[in-house]
């Protein structure tokens, strides 16, 4: 029965890490480009399963959405547009936002300001927009019902989304990897993290570069706000910035600025996040702190992360 | 600061004894005159002025961005309320579980007591988180304080036999009368400022500037770094004290993000680092706060106008956007309010006399 028992958590921790993962790589890609920890990244996730609601709920009237009923077309043609709209989400904060205080030579403080100044009127938004379209922040995520399937095993109940998830994010994450590594693109995007001065001296346009950063992690974080609503499928305007920190920290104990980094930490944390409680149920109440001890442990003994390389000395 | 410097002790004395006592006799003369719901308005700014004077040190002064005052304020807050309620009338308001013995039996009758026990809880707390904080350069502090928020919450409602759980802890005593709360406003006010315009002050003003060179200059930059944090978090802690027992009960909803998002808008109007600035900015908020109340509830200016429950709160934000976008330094940026009423005083001379 343990046994049983350990196999369907470590599926779960598989699952949740992975969701992590989707949005610690935004962090970990837009910190290395403008040293911004962007809090706005975690609302953008949540906006991508909130647009795509809104998009079945275009689509689709709310009564069939609400017998639960939903059909495949429908719910990849939402969430495809859903992602568009939250890359061009993200790309845009880049455009209006930072990239005017960029080009300003703004201080640190300044960009933090303004970085949760967007956050938090994303929420407020949503909040809004909820309120008045969908009567009420607190909204039901509805999808086809095979995602719905849970599957027996021994003791163990898995959901098969939980299977699903792990597999999908790990050929996004494998593209990504691949095209940072051998691209001209993402050469150029890990050149960005260096020197962004000497970049632009080699004649490329670092203003395209990083919009291509925002849209690219944007979309991996719609994805993952979509993912994280098939799970857990209660969405609310003020989760996104709570998960997305819990991202940033999952990035900061990979090692900021390295892809594979925030993938092994966001496993890291989804693997304490769900075996700790699992084993010992006392330490419930607990579980939205692990991932700032963690990340305080981080912080004591090892700043760089595993992965990391020490960015603050090199362009401060 | 530079007109701080040429004033002799004896100036400023009489300079601080002087405000002093007409700050008084306005807190004297409007408790007498104004109606109830000003007064609470105004003891509600007096506490809102302590905790933006308090954040702005850690921010504004010292430059290191932090998003703590809704978990310190709610430290501060909640053990103002355990300490100041007798064992008996502990064992009555927990309702969902009874108390733990410590905290059952801790009580302390002497609001000053209180308020400084509740300080220093606060105060402790930072001590520990900025250890690790600031030891490493980077925005670290800010994720932290904002996850630490989030904790303090998730435990004040899980753990029912610490906090009575998502209920509160209600009839705390009303010792933090409006005149009480004045003063305190004014004795913190008093003393940050010193701390402003003293060798700390400065040291933290280098750091803001440009760490590296501050360091050079024989500055213990974590040191300093540390000292304005706790400092904030103590007065934080003091103010949540006061809070709790001017509203007379507490509450995790009332220590939401929000109170720091709102506490962040008011520095940044006021200007990073300037202490008047971000009293001016606290009366000019929640001025507007009153103004925009419309929005959430509807009005009834030349017809009805339906109000669109949190839609204050999208305009704060995209305010808060286009101030730092468009105007960075605020009312009065990094000075103090006499002094740019000086500068303007002097340019208008020059002015006369060239013309």
């Amino acid at each position: 029965m343990r046994i049983d028992f350990f196999i369907q958590q470590f599926i779960n921790s598989l699952s949740l890490g992975s969701l992590y993962a989707l949005v610690a790589i935004g962090y970990t890609m837009i910190y290395a480009a403008i040293r911004v920890i962007n809090f706005a990244h975690g609302d953008v996730m949540i906006w991508g399963a909130f647009i795509s609601l809104i998009i079945m709920g275009l689509i689709f009237n709310w009564q069939e959405i609400e017998m639960n009923n939903v059909s495949f077309y429908t719910f990849s043609a939402s969430n495809f547009l859903a992602t568009l709209f939250v890359s061009l989400l993200g790309m845009l904060i880049y455009v209006l936002v930072y990239r005017p205080l960029l080009d300003k030579k703004a201080p640190r403080i300044t960009m933090l300001i303004a970085a949760i100044a967007v956050s938090f009127f994303l929420e407020s938004l949503f909040n809004v927009i909820a309120n008045n379209l969908l009567g009420g922040s607190f909204q039901t995520f509805y999808f086809p019902r095979f995602f719905g399937i849970i599957l027996y095993l021994g003791d163990a109940t898995i959901s098969i989304t939980s299977l699903i998830i792990p597999i999908v994010v790990l050929v996004m994450v494998s593209i990504l990897i691949y095209i940072m590594k051998t691209h001209k693109i993402g050469i150029a995007i890990r050149a960005l993290s260096y020197d962004i001065e000497m970049v632009k001296l080699m004649g490329i346009n670092t203003n395209l570069l990083i919009s291509i950063i925002f849209f690219v992690s944007s979309a991996y974080a719609g994805v993952g706000g979509i993912f994280y609503a098939i799970e857990f499928p209660s969405i609310d305007p003020y989760m996104g910035i709570f998960l997305g920190l819990k991202a940033f920290a999952a990035a900061v104990i990979g090692g900021i600025g390295s892809i594979g980094g925030a993938v092994i930490g966001s496993f890291i944390l989804g693997f304490v996040e769900t075996m700790l409680p699992g084993f010992f149920p006392s330490l419930g109440g607990w579980k939205d702190a692990f991932a700032f001890i963690l990340l305080i442990f981080i912080l004591l003994f090892k700043p760089t992360g595993i992965l990391g390389k020490d960015f603050e000395r090199q362009r401060f | 600061m530079k007109k701080l410097r040429t004033l002799t002790p004896f100036e400023y004395f009489s300079i601080v004894i002087g405000v002093s006592a007409l700050f008084i006799s306005f807190l004297l003369f409007s408790s007498v005159t104004f109606n109830q719901y000003t007064l609470t308005v105004l003891g509600y700014i007096y506490i809102f002025v302590i905790l933006a004077v308090s954040y702005n040190l850690i921010n504004g002064v010292a430059g290191q961005f932090s998003l703590e005052p809704n978990g310190f304020v709610a430290i501060g807050a909640y053990v103002t309320a355990i300490l100041i309620l007798s064992p008996e009338l502990k064992e009555e308001i927990f309702m969902l579980s009874s108390p733990y013995p410590f905290i059952k039996d801790v009580y302390v009758p002497n609001p000053f007591l209180v308020l400084i026990i509740s300080g220093l809880v606060a105060a402790f707390i930072a001590l520990l988180v900025s250890f690790p904080v600031f030891r490493v350069r980077g925005d670290y502090l800010a994720i932290v304080t904002l996850g630490f928020g989030f904790i303090i919450r998730t435990i004040l409602i899980n753990y029912p036999s610490i906090s009575n759980g998502a209920m509160g802890i209600d009839s705390v005593p009303d010792f933090a009368s409006y005149i009480f709360i004045g003063v305190c406003a004014l004795i913190i006010v008093i003393l940050v400022y010193n701390l402003v315009y003293s060798r700390f002050g400065r040291a933290m003003r280098a750091i803001k500037n440009d760490e590296d060179a501050a360091l050079l200059m024989g500055i213990d930059t974590f040191k300093i770094k540390t000292l304005a944090f706790v400092t904030s978090a103590f007065f934080e802690g003091v103010g949540g004290g006061l809070m709790a027992s001017f509203i007379g009960a507490v509450s995790p909803d009332q220590f939401t993000f929000m109170m720091t998002f709102e506490l962040l808008i008011i520095i940044v109007i006021g200007g990073l680092g300037s202490i008047s600035g971000s009293i001016v900015a606290t009366f000019l908020f929640f001025g507007s706060m009153e103004i925009l109340r419309p929005l959430d509830d509807g009005m009834w200016h030349f017809g009805p106008i339906h109000g669109v429950p949190g839609l204050r709160m999208v305009i704060f934000s995209l305010l808060l956007i286009l101030i730092i976008l468009f105007a960075r330094r605020g009312l009065f940026g990094e000075r103090e309010i006499w002094d740019v009423v000086i500068d303007l005083y002097k340019k208008i001379k020059q002015r006369r006399q060239n013309g």
